[in-house]
């Protein structure tokens, strides 16, 4: 039996809102294998996008332990955080948020020169990554100059510019018409066919569909999946 | 932006004038190579109408020292010329062609001869004369009875223009004999002023102390405590210049801050993304600083243009100011003060991205990434 890429064992997090406190989410425990899709569905407020960026290591648990690729993550300092994050974790966001004076191409390098890597192999990385999402022929062009659904095919080589061990998008097709929403619901099945542990956190019916697995969430529980 | 360039345009003025009129006093000063001026003891040269007596007997002395190199005594005074029936005065100094160091001719010829007097724009204007013309001068007038003494009637043999002059007077030379014959037995063998040129390499505050010695009745003024004393005259725009200065430093550093922490704010979801998929807090921060510093250099480059244009239009106000030395700027380009306001810019530039910079590292990632997505 293989070991899950990401494990959680009763994980709470709690925020203050004001005198108030906020209790997102409730004892989660869950496990997802590597090459797995999966999708995290349930209304507003119910705690998806907190679990997502506890295993994205961008937040820290208030109780409980979080294990990404056989690592807790949940005690990372800062910058432990960070340097684990540029080299196993790809983030897709609904809003594309690529730097607009830079090309396609320079904000897919742009992880990799967070990393370290070779001027030359970034660049030829981020020629391949750009190809894969079908966009070999927008190198040049700034984000303005692309389409909503390009710009998040973008973000998508971007995520994978350092070969992450997990893809996490948050409702990645949220800000794109269905036809676009579509392509790249096809993107990611491409994606994980190739290897790729994929884990979206989404109101998009087509888009949970399409994931292997569903988690269903209601009032910062696990409820099925 | 247009902000930023207006404090660097003043910034730059500032540093300008807290130092240009030094400088351009001690080009001033330095111009026909006089290092040394004796002026009557306890005054500044041409402060009071004092004179210095025994010319001869300072000159002799004067040349005993072999650091000593050239000697122009000078005489100066009031002269009136009747132009119908309105008097013209002005002034005039009496020198020697040879070795005077006041003005610089610009056509025709100096005084070479005792009939022969030079005279400047503003002067020929008054007198509605021209280079050739013959004019009866006189170094005395009396306006109730209407009549002149020392009178003589001299050539006017070359346009010239005083270096120490202001605008609008009337100035002229002739020869020192002339001019101490018109005024009679009171100026006989007396001088306004003497003007020294030491020997190349020789140490001219040394010089000047010797003479203080030797010549007991004047103060001998070298060209650093001639400097020193305007630097004290003029103090008062050397602490204008540097309140202004630093009060254009400040709201430029405030404008910065506040540009580029709008901008952090503006990016907040941008910056919580790069801090999302890796990039280090310290690449965060020094993006921001360089922003901030950018800002500053374009506003510096802005303002460069701006301060040289609005410098100039001051300096205009400021040199036409009545009994100023027409050559005397009151801003003037130096590169080592664009140098300074730039390098304080940068600081300040620096200094600005600190807040913004320190913000947009500690931004919570997720919560930034949550505000984003509620809004």
């Amino acid at each position: 039996m293989t070991q899950p890429i990401v494990s959680l064992r009763d994980v709470r997090r709690d925020y203050a809102l004001g005198a108030e406190r906020v209790h997102a989410l409730q004892g989660v425990t869950l496990a997802v294998d590597r090459g797995d899709y999966v999708a995290i569905v349930g209304p507003s407020g119910c705690g998806k996008s907190t679990l997502l960026n506890l295993i994205g290591v961008i937040d820290h648990p208030t109780s409980g332990t979080v294990e990404i690729a056989g690592k807790r993550v949940d005690a990372m300092s800062d910058r432990e955080a960070t340097l684990f994050r540029l080299h196993n974790i790809g983030f897709v966001f609904q809003r594309f948020y690529l730097m607009p004076i830079l090309s396609a191409l320079e904000n897919v390098a742009l992880p990799m020169a967070e990393a370290k890597v070779a001027r030359q192999t970034r660049v030829e990385r981020a020629a391949e990554l750009l190809a894969y999402v079908g966009l070999g022929n927008r190198e040049r062009h700034r984000p303005s100059e692309l389409s909503g659904g390009e710009q998040q095919r973008v973000a998508i080589a971007r995520a994978l510019a350092n070969g992450p061990s997990l893809l996490l998008a948050d409702e990645p097709t949220g800000e794109l018409d269905a036809r676009t929403g579509t392509e790249i619901i096809a993107l990611f099945q491409r994606l994980n066919l190739d290897g790729t542990t994929i884990i979206v956190v989404t109101h998009d019916e087509d888009l949970a569909g399409a994931a292997r697995r569903k988690i269903h969430m209601r009032d910062g529980k696990v409820v099925d999946g | 932006m247009l902000g930023v360039a207006v404090a660097a345009a003043m910034l730059l003025d500032m540093v300008m004038l807290a130092t240009g009129m030094r400088e351009s006093f001690r080009q001033l000063l330095l111009s026909r190579g006089f290092e040394i001026r004796l002026a009557p003891k306890g005054t500044l040269p041409f402060d009071t109408d004092a004179t210095i007596p025994g010319v001869s007997a300072i000159t002799a002395t004067l040349r005993s020292n072999p650091d000593i190199r050239e000697i122009s005594p000078v005489l100066g005074a009031s002269i009136h010329i009747q132009v119908g029936n309105r008097d013209v005065s002005g002034s005039s100094l009496g020198v020697d062609p040879a070795v005077q160091g006041d003005y610089e001719l610009l056509s025709g010829s100096d005084p070479a001869t005792a009939d022969a007097i030079v005279v400047n724009d503003y002067f020929l204007q008054q007198l509605g004369a021209r280079v050739g013309d013959t004019i009866n001068v006189a170094t005395g007038y009396d306006p109730q009875t209407r009549t002149y003494s020392g009178q003589r009637k001299l050539v006017i043999t070359g346009r010239v223009k005083f270096i120490y002059g202001a605008t609008e007077q009337s100035g002229s030379a002739m020869r020192r004999e002339t001019l101490e014959t018109m005024r009679g037995e009171a100026t006989r063998d007396r001088a306004s002023l003497f003007m020294v040129r030491v020997r190349e390499g020789a140490d001219a505050e040394r010089v000047r102390d010797w003479i203080e010695t030797e010549v007991p009745n004047v103060t001998a003024i070298s060209i650093a405590t001639a400097i020193a004393q305007v630097d004290a005259r003029l103090s008062y725009f050397r602490q204008l210049a540097v309140i202004l200065g630093s009060v254009s430093l400040f709201v430029g550093f405030l404008l910065v801050t506040t540009l580029v922490t709008v901008s952090v704010n503006e990016r907040a979801g941008e910056i919580a993304v790069m801090r999302a998929i890796g990039v280090s807090r310290t690449h965060v921060v020094q993006q921001i600083m360089v922003e901030g510093v950018a800002i500053s250099v374009a506003g510096a480059v802005l303002g460069l243009g701006l301060g040289l244009v609005t410098a100039r239009y001051l300096n205009a106000i400021l040199s036409s100011f009545p009994g100023l030395p027409m050559a005397i700027d009151f801003f003037l380009f130096q590169p080592v003060a664009a140098w300074s306001a730039l390098g304080l810019l940068i600081l300040s530039g620096i200094g600005a991205g600190i807040y913004p910079a320190w913000r947009a590292a500690s931004l919570p990632i997720a919560e930034s990434l949550r505000r984003e997505a509620i809004a």
